[in-house]
């Protein structure tokens, strides 16, 4: 075309041509991204699958591959989930509740704000050696659910305030208005109506907040989480082991039938933090649909 | 509400009564729950301050600060941390030489080029990617990563550097791409309009009109990922191996002071003593680090936003 | 006798202009819904044309398809021909960053980079490969604008800081600093108060003499200071195109004149 001079033309060739190249450079490493995830998976499947079968699943730790199994583990990381959802999401929705609806705009408010900011940026080791001189040491809990509970708790708790505090955002000013027109206490809107409108949010960023707490592995071994353990807890207070754990125990022997255990208990912790993520889009949606 | 010639009758006030008990009530237990957040914060640093002054006691902290050798748990002991940091710092910008650059051009491709389905398919991949255990990335790099390498690089030891840099990487890539992402999607359309409207290329609008105008954003991508690099545990403790190590090299072993924590915690080292002190004094060490690039990237965030109406 | 003489500069101006851009039935589809109708009409060299109707009509719609700025919508589709000096601006070889660099825009809003003034005006030049100087291009840019004299010596400050007036201002500097053959102008003054919009009216008139001028607005009565002609879409339909004077006072269709006259829209 002959809206430009030709030396604009010629400019303006090179000038796509990088434009182009850009573009492409970018939807590639886009794509390799996901490729590389796609690698990650395979590779971790073709190891594992093998080891994958019932008696896998049923059996406690052992010396002999071919006898060992994850239950101890998998048992220990339920505990933990129940136990850290019954502690974490009272507290944590709690404090988000708290700083949306009741507290004043002020420097208090954002110190808390600018802290959990903070807190969400910790490295989880930390907690781990909160825990360890804390609830180990200082409440004299021991190795124990409990300790591993709290720990986490403490780990999860601004993920949960945080995401939270989105959730009752999105609620709008007018239904607090017309609650508390109707001669409704603050608490009483709150309850009532903030709560239930934001409820789907808050679920899902409770379960994603939950699953990054069953994935976690420092602040396990640092409150002393045992590696082997050829008994289920039966309550709060009991020694326990969990699916990261175990994971990390196998991976770093050198023999390559642990390997391959390490990878087919990594299948199943997938598979919980899977099933967790579905329950979390499965409530929004239900819930999402009765709220419409 | 207390002048009761506005109440239209009894039976409300009694209600109204015991509501406002409740109410105080409830919010007396909203409060402290929203104090645990910052006890967490006070105890974290009253803890690590108390256990690393019981440490500087013993050791001095020229001796920790500046000595070149980490040798804790034999005798002779000794407890430079700076082999520690350096294998800490080899991880880090190793991984942000490979997370940076391509966390960046995913984030543009998602936010300037691809169409609505494939964001949709590639952003919850990312954030699948994101959140993937630690410890997996780990098995990714003994199993798979380092074998890769040894194919290349035939004489790379089993636990090496550059292994856990590349999972680490891989790891903190997606936290770049999507938060980079949403930084460069709040630049208002309006001026990618202004740039194409005097004749730009997509090149040109992106790089010099839009990653500018998200770039605080963008930094704090790049700070907020950097420190989830310091303070990663499983992969770095898996891959990298635990021989304190202050050579430039990423082809041999190294200790980072996470991978440092967990070998302590993992062994039987009796509390109270020395070497179980050094626990404290290089969580201190690992926790002011993060904290500064929190806080600097909190910081950017704050005074860089660039205000669109 | 401001008027008198301005009617009497039409005139005089209208035996020489040539056709710009020529629209040929042009339709503008949104998912295969036109949102512009088989559109016909001349733009004038040096002239400024208005286009003017209720909103939703569909002349944003059809300012945005003349430098194709309609790309960038998903789903969008154009039909007929647009000649920009005889050639058609959606032919297979037209490449749309050409477009743009010939036929410029001023938005509704002011939407200044967040850069430094200088550089607002400087990037487009650059990147299309000026090779003059870039200081005067700046200068003369800013002047042609209105805007140099208040900024001068502030070249490096933030366009941020500016008012909305000035911002606006900068945004057709940034324009004119391409030295384009046609600066479309999206209700340039909307988001503008009185005065600042008197001071882009005034600009119009300086403009005319070097450049031809299309503006889409909401308000008839700026139409009627600035134009000289105007085209009056309803629908998505042209409803009536022609001389300004004579849109606004000898309409020759009945809904022109209920429009003008404001008794609807």
């Amino acid at each position: 075309m002959a809206f430009l001079s030709e030396k604009e033309q010629k400019h303006l060739v090179n000038r796509h041509r990088k434009s182009k190249l850009f573009a492409l450079l970018c939807a590639f490493v886009t794509w390799s991204s996901v490729f590389l995830l796609g690698i990650l998976l395979v590779n971790i499947a073709m190891d594992g699958l093998g080891w994958l079968d019932w008696q896998f699943i049923t059996s406690f730790p052992s010396r002999i591959p071919a006898q060992a199994g994850i239950k101890s583990a998998l048992v220990g990381t339920l505990w933990l989930i129940v136990m850290i959802a019954f502690i974490a999401i009272p507290i944590g929705v709690s404090a988000a509740l708290y700083l949306e609806e009741f507290s004043k705009r002020g420097r208090l408010a954002t110190l808390i704000e600018v802290n959990i900011a903070n807190l969400s940026g910790v490295p989880s080791i930390v907690y781990g050696i909160l825990g360890l001189a804390i609830f180990v040491r200082f409440f004299g809990l021991e190795r124990s659910l409990i300790s591993g509970a709290l720990t986490m708790s403490l780990l999860i708790l601004p993920v949960i305030i945080i995401a939270s505090r989105e959730a009752i955002k999105t609620v709008p000013m007018s239904i607090r208005y017309a609650a508390l027109s109707l001669g409704a206490t603050r608490w009483q809107t709150t309850w009532s109506h903030v709560l239930p409108s934001a409820f789907p949010g808050i679920m899902t960023g409770v379960i994603l907040a939950l699953s990054r707490a069953i994935g976690e592995t420092a602040p396990l071994i640092l409150i002393g989480a045992a590696s082997y353990v050829a008994f289920l807890p039966k309550g709060p207070m009991d020694s326990f082991t969990a699916l990261p754990i175990q994971i990390y125990s196998w991976a770093s022997r050198p023999q390559v039938e642990f390997q391959e255990l390490a990878a087919a208990g990594i299948l199943v912790l997938l598979a919980v933090l899977l099933l967790m993520n579905a329950t979390a889009i499965y409530i929004r949606n239900k819930t999402e649909k009765r709220l419409k | 509400m207390n002048d009761p010639a506005n109440n239209s009758g009894l039976s409300f006030s009694i209600h109204k009564g015991v509501t406002r008990w409740g109410e105080t009530g409830i919010k007396f237990w909203l409060r402290i729950c929203t104090a645990i957040s910052l006890f967490t914060t006070i105890a974290i640093v009253v803890l690590l301050l108390v256990e690393s002054f019981g440490f500087f006691r013993e050791v001095s902290p020229i001796e920790f600060f500046f000595g070149t050798r980490w040798v804790p748990l034999l005798k002779p002991s000794s407890y430079g941390v700076l082999p520690l940091l350096w294998g800490t710092m080899l991880i880090t910008v190793g991984a942000a030489v490979i997370a940076i650059p391509l966390g960046l051009a995913s984030a543009i491709y998602l936010s300037e080029y691809a169409n609505d389905q494939v964001r949709a398919w590639i952003k919850p991949v990312l954030e699948l990617l994101a959140g993937i255990p630690t410890v997996v990335y780990g098995y990714f790099a003994l199993t798979f990563v380092t074998p890769a390498l040894r194919s290349v690089i035939p004489d790379i030891q089993v636990f090496n550097a550059l292994s856990a840099a590349i999972v680490v990487g891989i790891m903190i890539l997606p936290t770049i791409a999507t938060l980079s992402d949403n930084a460069l999607r709040a630049v208002p359309v309006s001026l990618r309009q202004a740039a194409y409207a005097v004749g730009a290329t997509s090149y040109e609008v992106t790089t010099s009109i839009v990653v500018p105008a998200g770039l605080s954003g963008v930094m704090a991508s790049f700070l907020l990922a950097i420190s989830r690099a310091i303070g990663e545990t499983m992969a770095v403790t898996l891959a990298a191996g635990q021989t304190p190590n202050l050579d430039l090299t990423l082809l041999e072993s190294i200790q980072t002071m996470t991978a440092y924590i967990v070998q302590i915690s993992l062994g039987d080292t009796p509390s109270g003593g020395i070497a179980y002190q050094t626990l404290f004094a290089v969580a201190a060490v690992l926790f002011a680090i993060t904290l500064m690039i929190n806080v600097i990237s909190q910081w950017i965030l704050g005074r860089f936003r660039e205000v669109y109406d | 006798m401001a008027q008198a003489e301005y009617v009497d500069a039409t005139t005089e101006k209208k035996k020489t202009s040539e056709a710009v851009l020529e629209l040929q039935e042009v339709s503008v589809l949104y998912s295969g819904k036109p949102a512009v109708k088989k559109v016909s009409c001349t733009i004038w060299r040096n002239r400024i044309t208005s286009i003017i109707g209720p909103s939703g009509c569909g002349k944003s719609t059809l300012l945005r398809s003349l430098n194709r700025m309609n790309d960038f919508v998903d789903g969008v589709s154009i039909e007929g021909n647009i000649l920009f000096v005889g050639q058609n601006l959606y032919g297979d070889a037209v490449d749309p960053v050409e477009v743009r660099r010939r036929i410029g825009m001023v938005f509704q809003k002011p939407n200044p980079f967040p850069k430094s003034i200088y550089n607002n005006i400087s990037w487009g030049p650059s990147i299309n490969g000026y090779s003059g100087s870039m200081d005067e291009l700046v200068e003369r840019s800013l002047q042609q604008a209105a805007l140099w004299d208040e900024v001068k010596d502030r070249l490096q400050e933030s366009a941020l800081n500016l008012s909305g007036g000035q911002q606006q201002r900068l945004c057709i500097a940034r324009a004119l600093a391409m030295e384009p053959q046609v600066l479309l102008m999206d209700e340039p003054c909307s988001a503008l108060d009185p005065i600042s919009t008197a001071h882009i009216e005034d600009l119009l008139f300086e403009l005319q003499s070097r450049y031809t001028i299309v503006i889409v607005t909401h308000n008839m009565q700026q139409a009627a200071r600035v134009s000289d002609y105007t085209a009056f879409m309803e629908m998505g339909n042209l409803v009536e195109f022609g001389e300004t004077d004579q849109i606004f006072t000898r309409p020759e269709k009945k809904r022109t004149e209920e429009y003008v006259t404001g008794r609807f829209g």
